[in-house]
């Protein structure tokens, strides 16, 4: 059962590595989307200090979401969803897998660049570790509930806007308590609190994902 | 007991749109099953059903008196179904494609094997972008033939082959017949497979009424309706 | 279950019940609004400008009232594919989300003579505006499928994912707004609340409930009727039959 989770992690792992444009353009997305606001609210460095940890977690947030509707799209149109339906491979389990490869695929990297952020947004040093630790805790929530919202997506025609009409009032628990939470650090506060609700919603939505997200395609695909 | 797979009373909605009613079918081991009919006339539906892709508005269809009708479990381990798409990936060759599905599915046999069948063996390490639509959708027919299922479902099988690939076809349908297979087929072209062995289904043969279409969907009489 | 509710026999019930229900509401927002608006006193701190809580409280619970029946009416519409709670949570949506705006609306009036402002990001407020937000990705679902029953299906699914986040969105919200506002904790008529206050906000809130009653039984009426017609005119087109 694992090894099936593996192989499909893989697959989409290794497609979207052939694919190559995709990653690229969602971490280019997420520099630029930190860039424009010192634009907007001024270059005071200590305007960049109070909003760089808001700033550089939104840009995450909509960054993750621009490759979600990738994620069942390409199967669908192919007919690969039919097959992954009729496996022998549950296909919560299917999903699970395609939500773990999304996360290795558009996450992981953004949190690879968000310290460069921080540099540009003059975020204290303090600050560094915490931004790493929350977007290592929080970001899988996204790609989880994210997933949800592309599976209940995936077979219509403007489902794009649908998507992120659905899934954002749902990502904000996820900025709440990742935000507060590196702020605390910061500023000298009590910080586990804040963790352990951060880690709470992740894990809540990495249990509910899979079943909401199978039966979504079950409904869509009639 | 019974080893014939027997559809009862299915009907079919799809969309507010009455597609067929009261069909019923029987599929002993080793025979096909050729769907006819117009477009629409819900030869892909049907075939959708049977693997659970699409729910029946109302019927069963009996495996050993089992009920199989969206059995997620008896389907997966026992239907292959190859729709008009070929389900391959066009960024991946055409070996790892067929890997994939085998490990998925859980066959374990030799694929290069299989793909030579279909005469695609040169093949196995180009992406699957690079094929002609013929070779892609004899690719599909060697996925098809890494599948342990019992039962074919094939939705315009056809689709995409020349005549010789459509001889090709058919003799990979007459072996899986020979070995105690069975194939619900929904195609226009004429396969020559073996008549003892062939049974049509027309499709037109079960148009399902307006009328008893609206009884279904709302429980009610057509005429009363009017007076609302 | 089927049998039970099935879309004919609520036609003939509802058309039964309407009548009753949108009298029953009219004297309930009649004694409703004699009671807010002239018996009840003034408040000794806001003076008139109080008594629009009698339309925002009602609004705010009626906005959370009608996400509750949503989540109830597609489980049951989910788990037993039943035609009826499936148009029923449709029906009631844009109800609730015209709610929500109201409650809105009224609570940032409210806050211009109480907080000096027309926005604040108060912890109910805020709330309040995610669930509007919640309303709209459900209603844009059941625009957005073509095909009813397949909408029926993923509007059940948004629903009650929905329904569980609302809470954990109001947590959280009430998480932050504590941690970035700790002062700012109004109660709307405080614990001192006089009896007059009080009977007219049961009364408010007793005519809402029937006012949202008989609407959701006009638009499930409606909305029956309209996919009669889709399906009749689909078999036209079909041309079978």
């Amino acid at each position: 059962m694992l090894k099936l989770g593996f192989l499909i992690i893989v697959r989409d792992l290794r497609l979207s590595m052939r694919h190559g444009s995709s990653t690229t353009m969602v971490v280019s997305f997420f520099i630029i989307v930190v860039t424009m606001f010192p634009f907007a609210v001024g270059p005071e460095q200590e305007i960049l200090r109070k909003i760089s940890l808001g700033v550089i977690w939104v840009a995450a947030l909509l960054s993750s979401m621009l490759s979600l509707d990738s994620m069942f799209q390409s199967d669908y149109e192919d007919g690969s969803l039919d097959q992954f339906v009729l496996s022998p491979a549950p296909l919560e389990l299917v999903v699970l897998a395609k939500f773990i490869a999304h996360w290795l695929s558009s996450s992981l990297p953004l949190i690879l660049v968000a310290p460069l952020l921080g540099i540009l947004m003059n975020l204290p040093e303090r600050g560094y570790v915490p931004l790493i630790v929350t977007m290592v805790l929080g970001t899988p929530a996204l790609s989880f509930i994210g997933g949800i919202g592309a599976s209940l997506t995936v077979t219509l025609r403007r489902g794009g806007v649908l998507l992120s009409l659905l899934i954002l009032p749902l990502y904000i628990p996820v900025l709440i308590f990742a935000v507060l939470a590196a702020n605390a650090v910061i500023d000298g506060d009590p910080v586990m609190d804040h963790v352990l609700l951060l880690s709470g919603f992740t894990l809540f939505s990495a249990a509910i994902a899979p079943w909401a997200a199978a039966a979504a395609i079950r409904a869509g695909l009639e | 007991m019974s080893d014939i797979l027997r559809g009862y009373d299915l009907a079919c909605i799809r969309g507010e749109k009455p597609v067929f009613s009261n069909l019923e079918f029987e599929l002993p081991p080793g025979q096909a099953l050729i769907l006819s009919g117009t477009n629409g006339s819900g030869k892909s539906s049907l075939l959708k059903i049977i693997a659970g892709l699409l729910p029946a508005q109302r019927g069963r269809i009996s495996f050993f008196d089992e009920n199989i009708l969206g059995d997620q479990d008896w389907i997966s381990h026992n239907i292959c179904y190859l729709a008009h798409k070929n389900s391959l990936k066009a960024e991946m060759t055409v070996a790892e494609n067929l890997a994939f599905w085998a490990a998925l599915d859980q066959y374990d046999g030799d694929i290069r094997e299989k793909a030579v069948k279909v005469g695609i063996d040169h093949c196995l390490d180009l992406p699957v972008c690079y094929l002609s639509s013929g070779q892609a959708r004899r690719a599909a027919l060697a996925r098809v033939l890494c599948h342990p299922g019992e039962f074919w479902l094939l939705d315009e099988p056809t689709v995409g082959l020349d005549s010789k690939g459509v001889r090709l076809l058919a003799d990979l349908m007459a072996d899986h017949l020979d070995k105690g297979g069975r194939i619900l087929a929904a195609t226009h072209i004429e396969l020559g497979l073996d008549p003892a062995k062939t049974t049509t289904l027309n499709m037109l043969d079960y148009t399902f009424s307006a009328h008893e279409a609206f009884h279904e969907l709302f429980q009610e009489p057509w005429e009363e309706d009017f007076q609302c | 279950m089927h049998k039970f509710a099935n879309p004919a026999r609520f036609m003939r019930l509802s058309n039964i019940l309407l009548p009753w229900t949108t009298g029953l509401t009219i004297v309930l927002f009649g004694f409703g609004l004699y009671y807010s608006l002239i018996l009840a006193p003034q408040d000794y701190q806001m003076g008139n400008t109080y008594r629009i809580m009698f339309i925002h409280v009602p609004a705010s619970y009626m906005a959370l009232f009608g996400y509750g029946v949503i989540a109830v009416a597609s489980a049951v519409g989910f788990i037993w594919n039943h035609p009826l709670a499936n148009q029923a949570a449709r029906a009631t949506a844009p109800l609730g989300a015209t709610f929500t705006a109201l409650a809105l609306i009224t609570g940032s009036l409210w806050g211009k003579p109480m907080w000096g402002t027309y926005w604040i990001w108060d912890a109910r407020l805020t709330s309040m505006l995610i669930l509007f937000f919640i309303y709209l990705g459900y209603i844009a679902v059941w625009q957005t499928i073509e095909d009813q029953a397949k909408a029926a299906k993923i509007a059940a699914i948004v629903a009650m994912i929905g329904i569980i986040n609302v809470v954990i969105i109001k947590f959280s919200v009430d998480w932050w707004n504590t941690l970035h506002q700790p002062a700012t904790l109004i109660r709307a008529g405080g614990p001192t609340i006089h009896g007059d206050m009080l009977a007219a906000l049961l009364l408010m809130i007793a005519a809402f409930n029937m006012f949202f009653v008989t609407l959701l039984m006009w638009r499930i009426q409606s909305l029956i009727l309209k996919r009669r017609i889709r399906t009749l005119r689909l078999q036209l087109g079909g041309g079978r039959g």
